[in-house]
């Protein structure tokens, strides 16, 4: 499957993300005015931020839960925001979204949530389709409890779930919207070297959304720190840390 | 009949301002004309709603084991409510007409009456409104409780459209059971009716049958039930129009759910009107 993802890279010339110009209003406040950012290849992008400054809104849009009001996405170079509905869910067949409240069907188990993605677009034998649920939930460390609801689990185990949804139709890029908040300090690191552990073995764009710098350090090639809308610094980790602004400061140093 | 719509449609607009108001407290004119424009935007997102779940209803893939699992839910959860509502209808009609038949010296007419109130009206419209009761309010908060959770958003997001899956499988589920919903109101009510009747003035079920059956003709069975079509067509549109719109966490779904069975009613009420009159014009 690694290979088959290599070959398909290999024939894509464009970024898998890129977001030019992007704004979007709700009502008469501007949560996103003319963001930029690209994700390469097997890169790890993580947008920090404080709490309602529009991350999860600009993920959103990139899946196209939402239209932007002006600016460009591409997803492999085509325009998402102009997609018509039949194409963009050829475009979403290629992402996975771990969403913050990780957002499983609460009336299906969870090897049931994990098989949905699979029972509806991968053509596979019942067999097969068991054999991949197993192996993405043993991924997550999620087998022993396959046959429980949403509901029996906690927070985390949720987290993790979601992330095997997610991964069911081995996507080429992974969005994370807060995958560790609201996690005690143990599980978010759990979930963070699980992140890790797929994104090396899989070799995907990531775009993760949070507000936790250890959750951001851990497992981001570049970050992103917006503010008021706008990104207001983009680079390693390092390149925060020499930033002068006392915003960037604050926010890495959490005082 | 002026009367029925009438009302009818002022506890629409009640209904309608009510949930402006949730959002809207400031009084006077701008309050009210905040009203007339939430009025028909909601008629305008109404029309897009039915228009994108009639495109998804007809076009492939066809979401069948989803149909077939609510049309089950929606039938194991109803039946026993609408065979208990259809009893008690036929008890009623009984009890409330066969003195004033007795006072009138037509007694004899009492099974006709029963079968053809039931049959014409009474099984059709007891059976929409209990259906609207518990079917709507259900979809309405089950839909709801997955929008407000991000549920929709992860179907979406995992290129299932929810127009498909959720709204059109529900819809025809209703669609389809109403009118066998109904045969079973009738059915009961009728056979309650006898009872109730029998209880009185014992009479054989077999007399009772025939007496009440003797004129019924196609035109008085065939369209009434078939009308329940376009009440199942409205409980699953409005329940999952509601539930999809729902936002605001735990309040939201709970608006979602009452609005839904208020609106649904009222909209079976207002249409029975029409149904009616449009019946009489082809089978006078």
């Amino acid at each position: 499957m690694l290979a088959d993802r290599s070959k398909k890279n290999g024939e894509t010339q464009a970024p898998p993300v890129r977001v030019s110009s992007l704004s979007k209003s709700f009502g008469r406040q501007a949560v996103l005015k003319g963001i930029n950012i690209e994700v390469g290849q097997g890169e790890t992008l993580t947008i920090l931020g404080r709490s309602g400054t529009g991350k999860s809104v600009l993920l959103k849009l990139m899946i196209g839960l939402a239209k932007p009001d002006s600016g460009s996405i591409c997803v492999f170079g085509e325009e998402v925001t102009k997609m018509l509905p039949k194409r963009l869910d050829e475009v979403r067949k290629k992402i996975g979204f771990l969403f913050q409240q990780a957002a499983l069907y609460d009336s299906l188990t969870v090897e049931e949530n994990v098989a949905f993605p699979l029972r509806r677009h991968a053509k596979m034998a019942d067999e097969q389709r068991q054999s991949r649920v197993r192996e993405l939930l043993s991924s997550v460390g999620m087998y022993g409890d396959a046959r429980k609801l949403p509901a029996e689990i906690s927070g985390g185990m949720q987290k993790r779930v979601g992330l095997a949804r997610a991964l069911a139709l081995d996507p080429d890029i992974l969005f994370l919207d807060e995958p560790t908040a609201g996690l005690d300090p143990i599980t978010a690191a759990e979930i963070d070297d699980l992140i890790l552990r797929l994104h090396k073995e899989r070799h995907m764009a990531c775009v993760v959304v949070t507000h936790d710098i250890h959750a951001a350090r851990a497992v981001s090639d570049r970050l992103a720190l917006m503010r008021d809308g706008e990104i207001l610094i983009e680079g390693t980790f390092e390149d925060l840390k020499k930033s002068s602004d006392p915003f960037v400061a604050q926010f890495l140093d959490g005082s | 009949m002026a009367m029925t719509v009438h009302l009818a449609f002022l506890g629409f607009v009640f209904a309608m301002a009510s949930s402006a108001a949730a959002s809207d407290v400031g009084g006077g004119r701008a309050a009210a004309e905040n009203c007339v424009v939430n009025f028909f935007e909601w008629f305008g997102n109404l029309a897009v709603f039915f228009g994108r779940t009639l495109r998804a209803a007809i076009s492939p893939p066809y979401e069948v084991r989803e149909f077939v699992r609510q049309f089950d839910e929606l039938g194991s959860k109803s039946l026993f409510l609408v065979a208990l509502a259809g009893s008690a209808t036929g008890v009623v009609i009984t009890l409330s007409t066969r003195d004033s038949l007795i006072r009138f010296g037509a007694k004899s007419f009492l099974p006709a009456v029963v079968v053809f109130s039931i049959l014409k009206e009474s099984g059709p419209i007891i059976t929409a409104l209990v259906v609207s009761g518990r079917a709507a309010a259900g979809v309405g908060a089950e839909l709801g409780a997955m929008r407000v959770t991000e549920q929709i958003d992860a179907m979406e997001a995992s290129a299932v459209n929810p127009y498909r899956f959720l709204v059109a499988t529900r819809v025809l589920a209703c669609m389809v059971m109403l009118p066998l919903l109904t045969l079973v109101t009738d059915f009961f009510g009728i056979l309650m009716g006898w009872v109730a009747n029998t209880a009185a003035e014992p009479i054989s079920l077999r007399l009772f049958i025939h007496d009440g059956f003797k004129n019924v003709m196609f035109s008085d069975f065939f369209p009434p039930t078939l009308k329940t079509i376009v009440f199942g067509m409205l409980i699953g549109v409005i329940a999952c129009f509601q539930g999809m719109r729902a936002s605001g966490g735990t309040e939201g779904v709970e608006r979602a759910a009452t609005t839904s069975v208020v609106l649904a009613s009222l909209f079976i009420i207002v249409t029975d009107v029409l149904l009616v009159r449009l019946i009489l014009v082809f089978f006078p």
